[in-house]
C-alpha cells in the first residue's frame, strides 16, 4: 500500500513494527480472566472455615497424578510450538495430541474426584458453603480445561488433515497461550484449595 | 486559517460512489451483518441514546411519584422496579454503549487504521450487548405479565444481598438482572480487548504513544480498566446465579455465607466503574476544549499520565461505599486517604484544560457549551465527592439524596453534558451532515436549566435527612417543595432530550452539508471525507506529530517543531 505522509519531515522508510494484535488480544483476555479467577479466588479463602455443617475440606484427597499431567502438558505444548517452527508437522501432531491426552486425563481425574465426594462423602454444590466454594472454583477452572481441549482438538483436526501450515505458527502460538494460563492457574488452584484451604 | 475545504491528500480525491436507491431489506441486511468499525459505532450509539429515552422515561415515573408527599402514582413495587431497571439500564445500557460507540468509531480513524483489530470479534460483542439489554428488559413482559409491570428486578441496580436471595426475591426478576448482565458483559469486555489491541497493533506510521490523540489515550486506559472491572461483576453475578439455581451458600448468611462479601465484589466493580463512565467525557474533553480554544492541549505528557493515574487509584478506594457497613477504623482511614489522592490527578486534570481556553480564541458552538459546562460541573462533584469521603460526613449523608445529587452530577453534569458535546462534534463526521446550532443551543439552555434545578436542589433534601430508595413521605419532613423542583428540574430535562431526538432527526434529513472538515480541527478523523469511506483513507496516513492535520494546514508553523 503507498502512503503519502502527512507530515513531510517523516521518511517513508523508517522501520515501523507494531506488537501482533492476535497476541495483544489474548493478553487481554488472560487479564479479563485473571480477575475472574482472583474474585473466586478471594471468596475461597474468605470462606475457609466459615462452613457451619455437613462435610468439610478433610476429606479432600490431594490430586498430585492429576496435576502432574496438567502441568507437564505445559511442556508438551511447547515441544508441539518448536516443532511447527520448524515446520516438522509430524512432531507437532504428536505433542499436539500428547498435550490433550494429558489435558483429558487432567479433566478424567477431576471427575472420579467429584465422583467421589458426591457418592461418598455426600458433598454436593448445596450441600454446604464448602461445597458451594469448592466446586465452584475448581469448576471454573475444569470449565476452562474444557474450552481448551475444544481449541485443541480442532487445531489438532486441522493438522491431520492438512490445512495447518507453517504459517499459522502464530495462530497456534495463541492457543498455547491461553493453555499456559490455564495451566498457571491451576497452580493457583492447587494452592488455595488443597494446601491452604485444608 | 479556516479553510475546510483545503485539498488534503489521501482524502478529497474520494469520489463517493454514485447514489443508487436500496431496499429497505437491502439496508438492513448491510447494518445486521456489519463488520464495520464505523458502522458498528453507529449501532452501538443508537442503541445508546434509545436506552437514554427509555431509562429517561422511567427517571420521569420516579419523580412524578416523588413529586408530592404522599403521591400514589406508582405503587410501591413498580417504583422499585423503576429505581433498578433505571440505574441498571444508565450504566450498563446507555453509559457503556454510548462510550463504547464513540470508540468503535473514532479510534481507527483517530489512529489512522483501517479498521478494528478485530472486526468480527466486534461485530459480536455488538450484537451481544443489545441482547443482554433486551434480555433485561424482557423481565417486563416475564412472571406477572405486562400489566402488573412484570417482574423486573427490583432489588437496586447494586442488588444487595440478601436481598436477591431466593427467600426475598421469588419469582426471576433477580435472575433477569444477573444474567442478562452477564451476557451484555461478555460483549463489554470483548470491545475492550478489541480497543486495546487496536491501539496497541493497528496505529499508522509514524504514530508513536507520545503521538496519539489524548482520546486515544484515555480510550486505552478504559479499556483496559475494563478488563478488569466488568469481570469481578460477571464473577459476582455467576456466584449469586449458582446461589439462585444450583441452592449455593456464597450470600446466605444462615449458612455462613456473608452479605457484606457481595457489597465487597459488587464496589470492587462499581468503582472502578465510575471512571470507565467518567473517563470517556474527559477524552472527549481533550478533543472540543482545544479545538474551540484555538490551542493545542496544555501539558499533554501530565494529562496522558494523570489518565493512567486516576485508573490505578481508582481500584483501590472501593470500600468508601461501604462505611457504615462497620467497618474497622483503619480501613475507614485508608479508604478515606486513597479516596482523596484522587484529588490529584483530577486536578491536574482540570487545571490543564482551563490552561488550554486560557488565552485561546474561544468560539462557543454547541460542542463547546456542552464542554464548558461539563468542566465547571465535573468541578463542583469532584467537591461534594471529597465530603463524602470523610467517613463521618458519610455516616451523616449514606444512603441520603446527597449521594444521589452527588453522583448524578458526576454521571449527568459531566458524562452526560460530555456526549452531547461529543455528538454535536462528531455527527458532522458520521453522516455529513451538520447538527442543528440554533436547535442545539435550545437543548443545550433546556438542559442546563433543568439539570441545574434538579440537581443542586437535590442536595437539599438529603441534608435534611430524606433517605434514597423510598417511595414516598409524609408531608411533615419539608421534603415536599424541594422535591417538587426536583421533579420539574427532571421534566425540563426530559424535553430537552427529546430536542435533541428532534435535532438529530432534523438534522439527519436537512441539515446543512459538513464538508471533511467543519470545525477546522487536527486529528486525522478530519482528514477523510464526511461519512468515511468503507476503507477511511484512500491512501494510508503517515504521521508526524500529536496534530497531523495542522502541520498540513500550516506548513510554515508546524507542531513537531514544538514537541519535546
Ligand atoms: C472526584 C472524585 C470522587 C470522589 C471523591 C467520590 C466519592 C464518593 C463517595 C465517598 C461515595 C459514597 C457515598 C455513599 O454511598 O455514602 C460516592 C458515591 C458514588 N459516586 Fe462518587 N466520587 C468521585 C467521583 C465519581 C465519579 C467520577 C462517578 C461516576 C462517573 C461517581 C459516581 C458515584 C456513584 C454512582 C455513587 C453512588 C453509589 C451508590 O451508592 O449507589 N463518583 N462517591
Ligand atoms: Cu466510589
Amino acid at each position: 500500500m503507498s502512503a503519502i505522509p502527512l507530515t513531510p519531515h517523516i521518511s517513508d522508510d523508517q522501520p515501523w513494527k507494531l506488537p501482533s494484535k492476535g497476541k495483544v488480544g489474548m493478553y487481554c483476555l488472560i487479564v479479563a480472566e485473571s480477575a475472574i479467577f482472583i474474585i473466586f479466588v478471594l471468596a475461597y479463602l474468605f470462606y475457609i472455615g466459615k462452613t457451619t455443617f455437613g462435610p468439610t475440606p478433610a476429606v479432600l484427597e490431594v490430586p498430585i497424578i492429576n496435576s502432574i499431567a496438567l502441568l507437564s502438558s505445559s511442556i508438551t505444548i511447547m515441544l508441539a510450538e518448536r516443532a511447527l517452527e520448524h515446520g516438522k508437522m509430524k512432531g507437532f501432531s504428536l505433542w499436539w495430541a500428547i498435550t490433550i491426552a494429558l489435558g483429558s486425563y487432567f479433566l478424567y481425574g477431576t471427575g472420579v474426584e467429584w465422583y467421589k465426594l458426591i457418592h461418598e462423602d455426600g458433598l454436593t454444590i448445596s450441600t454446604n458453603l464448602f461445597g458451594t466454594t469448592f466446586y465452584s472454583l475448581v469448576g471454573l477452572h475444569a470449565t476452562h480445561v474444557i474450552f481448551g481441549l475444544i481449541g485443541l482438538t480442532l487445531t489438532l483436526i486441522f493438522a491431520l488433515t492438512g490445512k495447518l501450515k507453517h504459517e499459522h505458527n502464530e495462530k497456534v502460538q495463541i492457543l498455547a497461550l491461553y493453555w499456559h494460563f490455564v495451566d498457571a492457574i491451576w497452580i493457583v488452584v492447587f494452592t488455595v484449595v488443597y494446601i491452604i484451604g485444608r | 486559517m479556516a479553510d475546510s475545504t483545503l485539498p488534503i491528500q489521501g482524502a478529497l480525491d474520494i469520489t463517493p460512489p454514485a447514489a443508487r436507491k436500496h431496499s429497505i431489506l437491502e439496508i438492513a441486511h448491510s447494518w445486521i451483518t456489519t463488520v464495520d468499525h464505523k458502522k458498528l459505532g453507529i449501532l452501538y450509539t443508537v442503541f445508546g441514546i434509545f436506552w437514554l429515552l427509555v431509562g429517561g422515561a422511567e427517571a420521569i415515573a420516579i419523580r412524578i411519584q416523588l413529586a408530592m408527599p404522599n403521591n400514589h402514582f406508582l405503587s410501591p413495587q413498580t417504583y422499585n422496579q423503576f429505581f433498578t431497571m433505571h440505574g441498571t439500564t444508565m450504566v450498563f445500557l446507555v453509559g457503556m454503549t454510548i462510550i463504547f460507540g464513540f470508540a468503535n468509531y473514532l479510534v481507527p480513524l483517530m489512529i489512522g487504521a483501517r479498521d478494528m483489530a478485530f472486526p468480527r470479534l466486534n461485530a459480536f460483542s455488538f450484537w451481544v450487548t443489545a441482547f443482554g439489554g433486551t434480555l433485561l428488559y424482557y423481565s417486563f413482559l416475564g412472571g406477572s405479565g405486562l400489566y402488573g409491570v412484570g417482574s423486573a428486578p427490583d432489588v437496586g441496580w447494586f442488588a444487595y444481598a440478601p436481598l436477591t436471595a431466593r427467600a426475598f426475591s421469588p419469582g426471576h426478576a433477580t435472575d433477569y438482572w444477573a444474567i442478562s448482565l452477564i451476557v451484555s458483559g461478555i460483549g463489554t469486555v470483548g470491545t475492550a480487548i478489541n480497543i486495546v489491541a487496536t491501539t496497541v497493533s493497528m496505529r499508522c506510521k509514524g504514530m508513536t504513544l507520545m503521538r496519539m490523540p489524548l482520546f486515544v489515550w484515555l480510550f486505552f486506559v478504559v479499556s483496559a480498566l475494563t478488563l478488569i472491572t466488568i469481570t469481578p461483576l460477571t464473577a459476582a453475578q455467576i456466584m449469586l446465579t449458582i446461589d439462585r439455581y444450583l441452592g449455593g451458600h456464597f450470600f446466605d448468611t444462615q449458612a455462613g455465607g456473608s452479605a457484606v462479601a457481595w457489597m465487597h465484589f459488587f464496589w470492587i466493580f462499581g468503582h472502578p466503574e465510575v471512571y470507565v463512565l467518567i473517563l470517556p467525557a474527559f477524552a472527549i474533553a481533550n478533543e472540543i476544549i482545544p479545538v474551540f480554544s484555538r490551542k493545542a492541549i496544555f501539558g499533554y505528557p501530565a494529562m496522558a499520565a494523570a489518565s493512567v493515574g486516576i485508573a490505578f487509584v481508582s481500584l483501590g478506594v472501593w470500600a468508601h461505599h461501604m462505611f457504615t457497613v462497620g467497618m474497622t477504623s483503619v480501613s475507614n482511614a485508608f479508604f478515606t486517604l486513597s479516596t482523596m489522592l484522587v484529588g490529584i490527578p483530577t486536578g491536574i486534570k482540570i487545571f490543564n484544560w482551563l490552561a488550554t481556553m486560557w488565552g485561546g480564541k474561544i468560539r462557543f458552538a454547541t460542542p463547546m457549551l456542552f464542554l464548558t459546562a461539563f468542566l465547571f460541573q465535573f468541578l463542583i462533584a469532584g467537591l461534594t465527592g471529597i465530603m463524602l469521603s470523610v467517613s463521618p460526613w458519610d455516616w451523616q449523608l449514606h444512603n441520603s439524596y446527597f449521594v444521589i445529587a452527588h453522583f448524578h452530577y458526576v454521571l449527568v453534569g459531566a458524562l452526560v453534558f460530555a456526549i452531547f458535546g461529543g455528538l454535536y462534534y462528531w455527527f458532522p463526521k458520521a453522516t455529513g451532515k451538520m447538527l442543528s446550532e440554533k436547535i442545539g443551543k435550545w437543548h443545550f439552555w433546556l438542559f442546563i436549566i433543568g439539570f441545574h434545578l434538579t440537581f443542586d436542589t437535590m442536595h437539599v433534601p438529603g441534608i435534611l435527612g430524606m433517605p434514597r430508595s423510598i417511595y414516598t413521605y409524609e408531608p411533615d419532613r419539608g421534603w415536599g417543595p424541594w422535591n417538587l423542583v426536583v421533579s420539574i428540574g427532571g421534566i425540563i430535562q426530559g424535553i430537552a432530550t427529546l430536542v435533541f431526538a428532534y435535532n438529530m432527526i432534523v438534522s439527519l434529513r436537512k441539515g446543512e452539508e459538513a464538508g471533511p472538515d467543519p470545525w477546522d480541527a487536527w486529528t486525522l478523523e478530519w482528514t477523510t471525507s464526511s461519512p468515511p469511506p468503507d476503507y477511511n483513507f484512500a491512501i494510508d496516513p503517515v504521521v508526524g506529530s500529536r496534530r497531523p492535520l495542522w502541520d498540513l494546514k500550516h506548513p510554515e508553523d508546524p507542531d513537531w517543531k514544538y514537541e519535546a
